[in-house]
C-alpha cells in the first residue's frame, strides 16, 4: 500500500523513503484517495475470486501506508464475506504489548466469522528506529510475545505470565479467537535458518512465506523448510509453504512489460531502497548474515531494471498464459501451497492494477487452482 | 614501558585487559569503537600510573555474557573488576561510552575510585543538542565525523579492513546497540543520582565534537557543579587522539593534585 503519488525525485534524493523522508511529502488529501482506492482493490479481489486478501504493517515510510494492518483488516472484515483476511503480519517486537495484538486479531477473527489468517513478523530493520525498540532484543521479544499470544488464545484465563520482557498478572483475553485453537499462523520472511527451524517445529508447523526474493532463493528456502520438517520427523504439507511477489498480467508479454516497467522500477529502486545501516541494525540478524549482506552489497543495493528482475524471478510479468506457465513450472518444482501476488506495487495506477487483477483472475487463477 | 595482555574471569565473563606502568591505578574505559590498540595517550599515562585498559564485556577480546543487557550491568561489572583486581584509589578515565560507564559506576560506589576524568562522555542528554545517529552513519561518514582534523580521518580510511577488523567492529557495534540504542546514548535516570559522586571529576570535551556536541559538556557541568571543565579548540570527539599530550598532562595534573 505505497504512497503512489510520491515525488520520486524527493525519495531518490533522500536516499530512502524510510525513516528519514520528511512527512511533509505526505498529502492527507492524496492519502484519503489512496486508502480508499486500495481498500476498493482489496475488496475487488474477493469479487474476482481470490481466496484471500492480505495486508501488512510498515512504519514511517512511503513504501507502505499501513502502520496498523489492524485498521485495514477491520475495514475488510466488514466489507468482504468469503475471502480470508491475512495480516502478514503484525510486527510483534515493535508493538508495546503483545496482548493488544492477541485482542485485535481475535476481534477480527470473531467479526469475520473465522476468516483471519494471522501473520507474525519482527518488522524490518528500519522499523527499529520507529519506536526505538532495541534491535538486539528483537528475536527475544518476538519469541516471548509469540508465546504469550498463543497462551492467551489457547489457555483458560485468567492466568499470570512472567517473562523477561512482558509481565502480566492477569492474562484473560476477551474475545477469544473464533477459530480453534486459533487462526492459522503464517511467518513472512526474507529467509533465515533460525526462522525456518522455529516455524517448522512440529509444535508449530506454521506457513512459511518467502517474500520478494529471487526465485532461486525462494526455491532454496522452501526446500530448506521441507528438509527441516523431514529432520523433525514429519512430512511438510504444501500448505506450509508460500511465496509472495509482485505480479503483473498484461494483454501480451510486450505490453505487460511496457506497462509495468516504470512502476516496478519505482517500487524496487525507490520504495524498497535503503542504506545497509538502516536495513540491518546491530542484532537484527546474526553477524554472519550481516557479513554476507556486506559482501553482496553492490548487487543488493544497486538499481535493478525490470528486465533484470524478470531474469532473477524477482517479478513475474507477461500475458496471462506466460504468467500461468511460469507459476505452473515453479509450482512443479517447489509445490508451494500458497501464492501471494502483489497486484499493486510502487506507482502502478488504479486502472492498470485492476486490469492486471482481472486478467490474473480470468487467465491465471483457474489454472493455479487446478494444480 | 610495553603493555602486556591479561585475561581475568569476572561475573562469568572472560575479560581481556592490557596493563603497563606502576603506581596509582588508572583504568581507561574505551568508547563505542573499542580499544583495538594502545594509543600514545595510554603510553604517556603509563609513565606515571599503573594503567589498565580493559575491553568491556561484549567488546574486543572479552566475552559477550548473556547477562549484559544495559549500561547498569556494565557499571556493576566494573565495580566487581576493581574489587577483583584489588585496585584502590583508582583514577577512572572514560571516553564517550566509557565516560558514561564511569558515571554509572560512581553514582553506585566510589570506595575504590579516587577521581573521574570524563572525556566527551555519553550518558546525559542536553536539551537542544542533537548527537549524531551513530547507528545510521556509514562507516566512512562516521570516521570523518570523529575527527576535527580530517587528515587523521583520511589516514584511517586509507587503512584496508581485514576480516578480523570487520568482526571486531561488528561485535563492538552490537554491544553498543545493546547498551545505548534506546534511550539513545544516555540514561534518563542518571541525573537524579549524580549528586552521589563524591570524588573529583574532570570533564574534557572537543569544541568541534560532531558526535556528542559540546553543549552536552555544559549540561554535565551544570549537573556536576564542582567538576572542572576543559574544552579544547580545534578538536573533535576523539580527544585522546587529537589532543593526546594535552589530555594526558591534564589527567596527571588533575589526579595528582
Amino acid at each position: 500500500m505505497p504512497y503512489a503519488d510520491l515525488d520520486l525525485a524527493a525519495g531518490r534524493k533522500n536516499g530512502t523513503v524510510w525513516v528519514t523522508l520528511p512527512n511533509r511529502n505526505f498529502d492527507p488529501e492524496v492519502g484519503h484517495k489512496l486508502y480508499n482506492r486500495y481498500l476498493d482493490e482489496l475488496e475487488y479481489g474477493e469479487e474476482l475470486g481470490f481466496d484471500a486478501v492480505a495486508v501488512n504493517e510498515h512504519h514511517q515510510t512511503a513504501y507502505g501506508l499501513m502502520p496498523s494492518p489492524i485498521v485495514t483488516a477491520s475495514a475488510l472484515a466488514r466489507r468482504t464475506k468469503k475471502a480470508k483476511i491475512a495480516i502478514l503480519g503484525s510486527a510483534l517486537p515493535l508493538r508495546s504489548h503483545p496482548l493488544m495484538v492477541a485482542e485485535e486479531h481475535a476481534m477480527i477473527d470473531v467479526i469475520s466469522g473465522g476468516r483471519l489468517i494471522t501473520g507474525f513478523v519482527r518488522g524490518i530493520g528500519a522499523e527499529y528506529h520507529t519506536f526505538g525498540v532495541n534491535p538486539t532484543f528483537s528475536h527475544d521479544r518476538f519469541h516471548e510475545a509469540h508465546d504469550l499470544i498463543i497462551r492467551a488464545w489457547t489457555e483458560p484465563g485468567p492466568f499470570a505470565f512472567h517473562g523477561h520482557h512482558y509481565n502480566v498478572q492477569y492474562v484473560n483475553t476477551w474475545p477469544r479467537p473464533y477459530q480453534k485453537p486459533h487462526p492459522p499462523i503464517w511467518i513472512p520472511s526474507q529467509g533465515s535458518k533460525e526462522t525456518i527451524d522455529w516455524a517448522a517445529d512440529p509444535k508449530r508447523r506454521y506457513t512459511y512465506l518467502q517474500t520478494f526474493s529471487p526465485v532461486k532463493v525462494v526455491a532454496r528456502y522452501l526446500k530448506s523448510y521441507r528438509d527441516t520438517c523431514a529432520g523433525y520427523g514429519y512430512q511438510c504439507e504444501d500448505r506450509q509453504l508460500g511465496w509472495s511477489l509482485p505480479v503483473y498480467v498484461g494483454e501480451t508479454d510486450e505490453s505487460a512489460r511496457r506497462e509495468a516497467k516504470p512502476h516496478f522500477e519505482a517500487f524496487r529502486n525507490v520504495f524498497v531502497r535503503m542504506p545497509l545501516e538502516m536495513l540491518l541494525p546491530p542484532g537484527y540478524t546474526s553477524r554472519e548474515s550481516l557479513k554476507n549482506v556486506m559482501k553482496a552489497k553492490a548487487q543488493m543495493f544497486g538499481d535493478v531494471t525490470l528486465e533484470q528482475a524478470l531474469e532473477l524471478g524477482l517479478f513475474v510479468c507477461g500475458s496471462a498464459d506466460t504468467v500461468a506457465k511460469a507459476f505452473e513450472s515453479h509450482w512443479r518444482e517447489m509445490r508451494f501451497g500458497n501464492l501471494l501476488v502483489s497486484c499493486q506495487f510502487g506507482t502502478l495506477p488504479a486502472d492498470l492494477t485492476r486490469a492486471s487483477m482481472e486478467r490474473f483472475a480470468r487467465g491465471v487463477l483457474p489454472r493455479l487452482k487446478a494444480l | 614501558m610495553p603493555f602486556t595482555d591479561h585475561f581475568i574471569e569476572i561475573d562469568g565473563c572472560r575479560t581481556h585487559y592490557r596493563r603497563a606502568g606502576k603506581g596509582q591505578p588508572l583504568v581507561f574505559l574505551h568508547g563505542a569503537g573499542g580499544a583495538p590498540q594502545i594509543l600514545p595517550f595510554m603510553e604517556q599515562l603509563a609513565e606515571r600510573f599503573d594503567v589498565l585498559v580493559p575491553d568491556h564485556p561484549g567488546y574486543g577480546q572479552s566475552d559477550e555474557p548473556e547477562w549484559l543487557e544495559n549500561i547498569h550491568d556494565v557499571a556493576y561489572f566494573y565495580l566487581d573488576f576493581l574489587a577483583a583486581l584489588k585496585l584502590e584509589k583508582a583514577v577512572i578515565v572514560g571516553t564517550s561510552m566509557g565516560g558514561w560507564m564511569a558515571l554509572e559506576m560512581a553514582v553506585r560506589n566510589t570506595s575504590r575510585i579516587a577521581a573521574l576524568v570524563l572525556v566527551s562522555p555519553a550518558g546525559v542528554r542536553a536539551e537542544g543538542a542533537a548527537p549524531a545517529d551513530i547507528f545510521l552513519l556509514s562507516p566512512e561518514d562516521m570516521t570523518r565525523k570523529l575527527f576535527y582534523d580530517q587528515k587523521i580521518a583520511e589516514e584511517r580510511l586509507a587503512v584496508p579492513m581485514t576480516p578480523e577488523m570487520i568482526d571486531l567492529q561488528l561485535k563492538n557495534r552490537h554491544t553498543t546497540a545493546r547498551l545505548a540504542w534506546e534511550p539513545r546514548l544516555h540514561d534518563p535516570m542518571l541525573p537524579k543520582w549524580l549528586h552521589r559522586i563524591d570524588v573529583p571529576v574532570a570533564i574534557v570535551w572537543g569544541k568541534e565534537d560532531q558526535i556528542l556536541p559540546v553543549a552536552m559538556a555544559h549540561e554535565l557541568k551544570r549537573l556536576l557543579p564542582k567538576a572542572e571543565l576543559t574544552i579544547y579548540e580545534r578538536c573533535g570527539h576523539l580527544v585522546v587522539q587529537e589532543k593526546a599530550r594535552e589530555c594526558s598532562e591534564l589527567v596527571v595534573r588533575f589526579a595528582c593534585k
